[in-house]
Parts: structure tokens; sequence; C-alpha cells
């Protein structure tokens, strides 16, 4: 009997990755065949199950010296050498349990504001689920590109069925935008898979595929642009206010909870192990910083002037992932952990945020701020939680943000210090564009008499906010323990951009003639 | 089993599929005078023509399970290059059947002869990709052409109809001079017109080239126009839009095929020699085929023309694999044609479905909230479009992947960039129709449609059929990407060894 308990752990991690990438898929198929007003609960109860099983993790999970845990790998089409791959480190544990923990509260979030078509909803809601689990675990490249493209479809449908006016423009825009960099990124794969010679799409060999600088500058090009366009970084955003604004409430939480996040992990994972060498090329990283201070300054400013709710937190999205960006080019161990922490901090309160404007708009049918003003008064709850985000959000000391964009700053300034000024002014910009919109929604005078009936926060909305205001306070005091899981894994990353560093180092490194041309200011025109 | 082509009895073993189709056929034809058919009776005859197909798939099957040839210079190959090819065009042929019995009955048509002909033009098909001997390969090419033409014009109530087939078999009839003339060149240059003389001569270097070129141009120019490449590809959209319907899937799937087919054999093995002279023409074929095919799709509101262009894009796609002519290309032709088979068959059964008695109802207004009201059909035709977008998940993706695999292995960068760049544009058409149906309401017309088209069971199982192949082929594709793979090995073999035995 204590035999069978002390297997227990071991047994968990040989099946824990596998069901939770694939438990979603069985609850569609549940909700397909229920009936129309039980598929929200079906739905809820798989992932909820999903979420449970995947708290295991928190404890199993050892970030040891920072490669993959839990890893299992299945030849899948051998005659390509794709294999079904699965992992886990420092980096997609976080992103992973964001996803379990994202989509059941996204879900008992529709649960009023669907009310049409409920059964294909949930099961594109799962089967969205299975796709972003399945970017964040696929440690074969081939199966990451299948998954990567496959959130597309359920967002598609998602945001075109359920969404707003404009929903048709909307999703066809996400679509397109997003398929241009995923298909490039493709031939790029391709391209890698070839160079590497091991005739195998799994993660360690694409890192020993052995690249010339100018190799890597295009290939580089192309996953960034890929990942840069799902960020979004800011000139190629575009998509992402139409898409939010016209998103149901649960489509923008999954979007920019998890979507975005799509982006930013395939910087991590993959953009700077491949690419070490193009990653820190004096230009690449001048192009990537001011674009992440373009992205952090510009959206913040747009968003001060939008009149709907929605559209302004939108932008802050732009803002927030900047930082991530500057972090992650910044290539220190506080930038990148700094990126990380926005990207779990930014995905806990923009779904929430996300999630109170569904609220207002569930009561009032509008969203523009103009409509609000005076909530505080009559719905207390709703009140509190929704300015506990908003200062989570803008990065109030004591809450996720401060500590993620903190550390982003102070990694980039250890390299950078002019970036991280200029970055630094975003956070004041933050408070400038969210601060009025508190205001102007929460206090002012109770001037609208449909305001004096707004409902506060009813129980089954306290339990969808409840774990995000908790988390987001959590982090912000005691942000040790992540910190602690996912330093290991960012250590890699930082490794393998020295090593290269050093390889191609023209001063104490062994010479490599073509290395040295590009890296000279006079080869950038080659 | 050794086929010794000495005894003549071997040949009609070797031809053992088409010796069955072509019987076959002309029972299908004696059954529909017999049997008075044409005023809405006719379904058995289908499905008679299905059994008759699914025969020569046996006899097809028989020759793929190790059936070997005495490496002579015969007019007809058995390698499985062919035979694969044969696979794809029986079940062509046979989904088109298939969704062509109550089009038959409710257009009442003459059924004897309808099947009958799509059984003959199957045989031609089938003989184009046997062929080894330009002249065989025009012998099927006609036979084939000759089917279709009639096929085509098969809806004699209809102007569409009849205007379609004169203009398919006038255009038609133009190009296969080109591609006569370019036989006859090439006849001059090499002195044969058996494939493996061809490419022996031209590995010896006694072909003269200045009708060589030519001919290769010549040859080049009458396949295109069978595989509707841009520029030759100007009579695609009118003849697939005025074709009755299934007579148009079967043109869109079967006939495409088996022009590349043939393409591929006469250009990759015939002419490997002079790739370097024609690998730049079939280089801009198809990146003007990719854009043109896929951008003009763009622009069409009947979603049978957004099909046919689509149709021209995807040779496109095709003619990337060509260029390329490795070992990985010529596989992933074999499968791209079976997965784009299946899954063009497939749409099209979707339209033949709405489209209704008139087969007017195929502007994609027509299309709209039919996903809502007829969920079946609107989950199905989903998968399709998907497909033919080449979207993970789906076979399209597996076979557009290979087509990329091959390229990339040819190194052909630019061609491929082109290739997923007009794979972006082609998402918004495909989509187009998939929001038609789940993001709009639809208007009274659109609704009444949709009532209406509540397909018929042998439809049904078509679609389910393909869906269901789909998915898996996106999901497991390992058995018949072996499948292709292990179907090429055969091909380039001969040529080879005859090269070897003919070079002093």
């Amino acid at each position: 009997m204590t035999d069978f308990f002390a297997s227990i752990p071991a047994l968990y991690e040989d099946w824990v990755l596998h069901a939770l990438l694939w438990l979603p898929v069985a609850g569609l198929f549940h909700v397909m065949a229920a009936a129309e007003d039980r598929a929200k609960h079906i739905a809820f109860s798989w992932s909820g199950t999903v979420f449970v099983l995947s708290l295991g993790l928190w404890w199993s999970f050892d970030p040891g010296g920072g490669g993959f845990a839990m890893q299992s790998s299945t030849p899948w089409i051998e005659s390509w050498g794709v294999s079904y791959a699965l992992g886990l480190d420092g980096i997609s544990v976080f992103m992973v349990m964001l996803t379990t923990l994202t989509t059941p509260i996204a879900i008992l979030g529709s649960f009023e504001y669907i009310k049409t078509r409920r059964k294909a909803f949930y099961a594109l809601m799962l089967l969205l689920q299975t796709g972003v689990v399945g970017v964040f675990l696929a440690t074969d490249i081939f199966l990451f590109y299948v998954f990567f493209e496959l959130t597309l479809i359920p967002m598609y449908f998602i945001v075109g069925i359920w969404g707003g006016e404009r929903r048709i423009y909307a999703a066809v825009k996400f679509f397109l935008y997003t398929a241009v960099g995923s298909l490039l990124m493709l031939v790029a794969i391709l391209y890698i898979y070839f160079s590497s010679g091991s005739g195998s799409f799994s993660y360690e060999a694409f890192l020993g595929a052995d690249l010339t600088m100018r190799e890597q500058l295009w290939l580089f090009a192309a996953f960034a642009l890929a990942f840069g366009i799902k960020v979004p970084i800011f000139p190629l955003h575009t998509w992402l206010p139409d898409a939010h604004v016209e998103a149901p409430t649960p489509g923008s939480v999954i979007l920019a909870s998890l979507l975005l996040k799509m982006g930013t992990y395939g910087f991590l994972r993959f953009l700077l192990p491949f690419f070490p060498g193009a990653a820190q090329h004096p230009t690449v990283v001048a192009v990537m910083l001011a674009l992440g201070v373009a992205g952090i300054i510009y959206a913040a400013w747009v968003a001060a002037v939008q009149p709907d709710a929605k559209k302004l937190v939108a932008y802050t999205s732009v803002a927030h992932m900047g930082f991530v960006v500057i972090g992650v080019f910044a290539m220190t161990v506080n930038g990148l952990q700094g990126g990380l922490v926005v990207m779990i901090s930014h995905g806990i309160s923009t779904g929430a945020l996300f999630l109170l404007l569904g609220m207002m708009y569930e009561r009032r049918h509008t969203r523009r701020i103009e409509d609000f003003g005076g909530i505080g008064r009559v719905a207390p709850f709703f009140a509190t939680a929704f300015v506990i985000t908003a200062l989570a959000s803008i990065g109030l000391p004591g809450t996720s943000g401060f500590i993620g964009e903190f550390l982003a700053l102070i990694g980039t300034f250890e390299t950078h210090a002019v970036t991280a000024i200029i970055a630094a002014t975003g956070v004041i910009f933050a408070a400038y564009y969210m601060l009025p919109m508190v205001q102007r929604v929460l206090f002012n005078r109770l001037d609208k008499p449909e305001n004096r009936t707004f409902a506060d926060l009813s129980r089954r909305e306290c339990v969808v906010l409840g774990p995000l205001v908790a988390l987001m306070i959590w982090i912000g005091v005691h942000p040790a323990p992540f910190l602690r899981r996912m330093e290991p894994s960012v250590q890699v990353v930082l490794e393998r951009v020295e090593e290269a560093r050093t390889a191609l180092s023209p001063y104490d490194g062994a010479p490599d003639p073509d290395v040295e041309v590009a890296l000279s200011p006079a080869g950038e025109e080659e | 089993m050794l086929l010794d082509y000495t005894s003549s009895f071997d040949y009609v073993m070797a031809l053992l599929p088409e010796v069955v189709l072509s019987c076959w056929g002309m029972v299908i034809l004696i059954m529909g005078v017999v049997r008075k058919d044409g005023g809405g009776r006719g379904q058995e005859t289908g499905w008679m023509a299905v059994a008759g197909l699914a025969l020569a798939a046996v006899a097809n099957g028989w020759l793929y399970s190790g059936v070997a040839e005495d490496g002579t210079s015969a007019m007809i190959a058995v390698d499985r290059f062919r035979l694969f090819a044969n696979w794809i065009f029986i079940l062509a042929a046979a989904l088109s059947i298939v969704i062509s019995l109550a089009y038959v009955t409710r257009q009442k048509l003459q059924a004897g002869e309808y099947y009958s002909l799509i059984l003959f033009a199957t045989v031609g098909m089938m003989v184009m990709a046997s062929a080894r001997d330009l002249m065989v390969i025009f012998l099927g090419l006609e036979l084939m052409s000759i089917g279709v033409y009639a096929l085509v014009g098969f809806n004699r109530r209809d102007r569409r109809s009849a205007e379609a087939g004169l203009k398919y078999f006038l255009l038609g009839a133009f190009a296969t001079g080109f591609l006569l003339f370019g036989i006859a060149l090439i006849y001059g240059a090499a002195g044969s017109t058996n494939i493996q003389m061809i490419a022996s001569a031209i590995g010896a270097g006694t072909t003269a080239n200045q009708l060589l070129v030519p001919g290769v141009a010549l040859l080049a120019i009458g396949f295109g126009f069978k595989v509707a490449a841009v520029p030759f590809h100007m009579w695609t959209p009118d003849v697939y839009e005025g074709a009755p319907t299934p007579v148009t899937a079967f043109m869109a799937a079967a006939v495409k095929a088996a022009a590349f087919v043939a393409f591929l054999r006469v250009f990759v093995v015939a002419l490997e020699g002079v790739y370097g002279q024609w690998w730049p023409i079939l280089y801009w074929l198809a990146a003007i085929t990719m854009v043109v095919g896929n951008v003009v799709a763009l622009a069409q509101s009947n979603v049978k023309r957004m099909l046919a262009y689509s149709s021209i894009a995807h040779g496109g796609y095709l003619l990337v694999a060509l260029v390329a002519g490795n070992d990985t290309a010529v596989a992933s032709l074999l499968f791209y044609l079976l997965v784009y088979t299946i899954m063009t068959i497939a749409a099209f059964a979707v339209v033949v479905t709405v489209g209704g008695q008139s087969e007017g109802n195929s502007r994609i207004e027509d299309y709209a909230g039919l996903g809502w009201r007829r969920p079946v059909l609107g989950v199905f035709m989903t998968v399709f479009l998907l497909s033919l977008a080449g979207f993970p998940g789906t076979a399209g993706f597996i076979a557009k992947y290979q087509l990329l695999l091959g390229a990339a292995e040819a190194r052909l960068w630019w061609l491929s960039v082109v290739l997923v760049l007009t794979t972006v544009v082609s998402y918004w058409y495909y989509l187009r129709v998939a929001w038609y149906m789940w993001m709009k309401e639809g208007d009274d017309t659109a609704a009444a449609i949709a009532s209406s088209a509540d397909p018929p069971f042998a439809t049904h199982a078509v679609l389910v059929l393909s869906a269901g192949l789909i998915i898996l082929g996106g999901i497991f594709p390992e058995t018949v990407l072996d499948l292709a793979y292990g179907s090429v090995e055969g091909l380039r073999l001969l040529v080879a060894g005859a090269s070897q035995a003919l070079v002093p």
C-alpha cells in the first residue's frame, strides 16, 4: 500500500502533461453530446478538472538545472523525424498553469454573457485550451507549429460568431495577420531543419543547427515577425485593438492572457536560443529595444484618449508587452525574469480587467467610459476588485505588475540605461491613462439614473475574480517562489546567448571569418 | 509475378485495371440502353459503375503487390508511381459518381452514357499515368479529353453547359495540337518517342538541341493547358462554372491529377537531362499560377467559380513539386493529388447539394447562415475549406507541408515564400465561405436554400468519409505518406538502367 502511494508522484509526472493537453478535447466531445443549457457546466467542470490536475505541477515541478522536466517523446511521423514530444521547464510551467487557470475562469465568466449557440461556444473554448497548452508544452518544432496555428481557428470563430458589430472584420484581420507571420516561420523552420542535417524536428536538434550570421539574421527576421505579430510589437499591433474590442468577454480574456503570451514565449523559447548570434547583433538589439519602448509610450498615449474602456485596456496590452520585449532583449537575468513576471502578471490583471468590463457591459450594455460614474457607491465589491486590478495593471508596489516591470526595468538598466529610463516613463503614463478611467467609472458623481441600479458582484462573479485578485497580491508581496522556479531556465537561455557571444567575439574567441564580417558595422550591408 | 513483354498476354496483364474498366464501361453503356434510363432513373447504373471501379482498384492492387516487369523499353510502365496514381483516379471517379447519383436523377440525364463516359475518361487517365511513350500519353490524353468534353456539355437543357462544352472542346483541341507538335519535335531531336530512349539520348548528348528545346516548350504549353497553369488557364473558370457540378468536381480533381502525373513523368524522367533548360519555365509558371490563381479567387462571389480559381492555385503549388523534381517532391505530388482529390470533390459535393435543382444557388450569399441551419453540411464544408487552405490538423496541411519539404530540399526558398504568402491570400477566400456559413444570419432566400439542401444518403456518405479521411490524414498521415514515398522508388530505376545499357 505504501508502495502505491510512493509511486503516485511518478505516475503523476508520467501522465499529467498528456492529460492537461487532451482532457479538454474529451470535454469538447462531451459538450457536443450534451444538451444546450448543460454545455457551460460541462465545459467548466472539464477545464476545472484540468486546472486541479495542473496544480500538482507547482510542487512536483523541479526546476533543477533549467532543462526540460517530465519529458516524453513518441515518434509521430517518422519519415520526417517528427515526434510527439512534450516537456516542461521553468518558463513553460507558468504559462501552462496560467492557461489552466484562465480557461475555467473565462468559461465561468461567460455564463451570463454567452446566451446563444452555447454548445459550439464552449466546444471552441475547450479546443482553444488544447491548442494553447500544446503550444507551451511542445518540444518538437513541428508539433509546436501545429498547435500554434490550431489556436487560430477557435479564436477566429469565437470572435466572428459571438463578437460585436464589426466582428467579421476583426476576426479576419486577426487571422490573416497572424497567419502571415507563422507561415513565413514555417519556411524558416524548414531551413533550419535542412541546415541541422539531423533529420529531426526536436528542440535539441534545432539548437544544434550550425548557422552563419547571415542565415541567423534572416531566420531571426522570420521568427521575430511571427512572434512579433502575436505579441504584438508596436507597428504590428493594429489587429489587437480590433480583435479585443469585438471579441466577447471570454474571448478577450483568452486573447490577452494567453494568445499574446505565445508570442513572448516564442521569444524566450525559440528566438534567443536558436539565433543567439542574431539576437545580440547590435542593430537587432537596438531595433527590438526601440520597438519595445515605442510600444510602451505610443500605446500609453493612445490608451489615454480612448472613450471605449475596452479599447483602452486593449492598448494597455501593447504597452505591457513592450516591457516584456525590452526585458527579453536586455539579455540579463533580471530582464528575462522581469519579462516573464510581466507576462504572468499581465495575464492575470488584464484578464481580470476584461472580465470586469464584461460585467459592466452585461449590466449596462455599453462600454463607453462616460456612461458610467459613481459606480463605487452602488457596487462596493465591484469597485474594490476594479481598483486592485487597475493598480496591479499599472504596476503599483505590492502588486504583481510592479514586480514584473521593476525587474524588467532593472534588467534593462544594467545593459541599456537610456532605454530603461525612457521606458520607465511608461509607468507614469500608465497611471495617466488608467487612473482617470477608474475615477470616471467608479467615482465622480452618480449622475446617471441607470447606474443607480448597477448590481454588485454576484457570488459567481466573486468566484471568478477572487483567485485573480489574490494572485495579483501574492505575486506582488511574495514573488520568490515564482522567481526561484523560473531562474534556472532563464539562466539556460542566457548561457546559450553568452556561449554564442564568446564564440562570435572577434577578440577572445576563435576567429570565424564569416562571423567577423557580419558583426562589423560594414558587414550589415552584406 | 514477372511480366515479360515478349508475350502479348503479359501486356494485357500489365494493363489489367484499364482492361477491366474499359469492358465495364461498355457494360454500363449497354445497361443504360437496355434499362432505358434517363427519365430520372439510373441510380443502379451508377452503383454498377462504382462496382467496376472497385474491381479495377483490386486489379490495380494486384499489380501493386509485387508484379514486376522485365526491364525492356516497353510502352507501358508497371511502376508504383503509375499504380498509386491509378488509385487516385479511381477514387476520384468513384466519389464523383456517388455525388452524381442524385444529380443525374434530378436533372434527368442519361445515366448509362454519363457513367460510362466517366469510366472511359478514367481509363484515359490511367493510360496517361502508365505511358512510357509520348504517343501513349497522347492516346490517353485524347481518350480522357473526349470523354470529358462530352461530360462538360452533358446537360443539354442548360445553355451554360453547352457553352462550356464547346469552349473546352475548342481550346482543348488547340492545346492538344501544341502537345502533338511538341512530341513531333522531340521525336525529331531524340529519334524516339519512348521516354527511356529520350532520356538515354539526352544523357548521351546525341540530341539535336535546336529541335529539343522548342519541343520541350511546346510540351510545357500543352500540359500547362491541361493542368490549368497561368497563362493557359483562361478556359478554367468558365468551363468549371458551366459544367454540371459533379463533372466540375471530376475535372478539378481527376483530370488535373492525370495531367500532372504525365507532366511529371515526361519532364522529371524523360527530360531530366535538360533540367537546366526547362526549370526556369516551370519556375515562373508555378509562381505566376500561384499568384494569379489566388489573387483572382479573392474577387469571386460565386462559390463554384471560387473553387475553380482555387484549383488553379493548387495547380501552382503542384508545379512547385515539378520544379523541385526530387524524390520527396515526387512523393509529395502523389500525396497532394490524393488529398486534393478528396477535399475538392467533397467541397463540390456540398456545392451540388446547396446548388439545388437549377444549380443557381452557388452565390456566396446563398451560404449565409447555412452552418446553423444545416450543421452537418456546415461543419464538413468548414473542414474541407480548412484542408484546402492547408491548415494544421487536416490532411491538406500535411500535403502542403510535404510540398514545402520537397521545395526546401531543392533549396527553392523564394518559391517556398511565394507558396506560403499566396496561401495566406487563399485563407481569405476560403474563410469567407466559412464566415458566411457561420457568422452571417442570411435572409429568407438563404433560409429556403438551406432548408432544401438536404444531402441524399450517398452524398452524406461521401461527406462523412472524406471528412474522416481528411482529419485522419491530418493527424496520422504516416501510412499513406510511406505509401507515397514507396511509390517513387521505381520511377527512375528503369531509365537509369536503360541509359547505362545504351550509353557506350
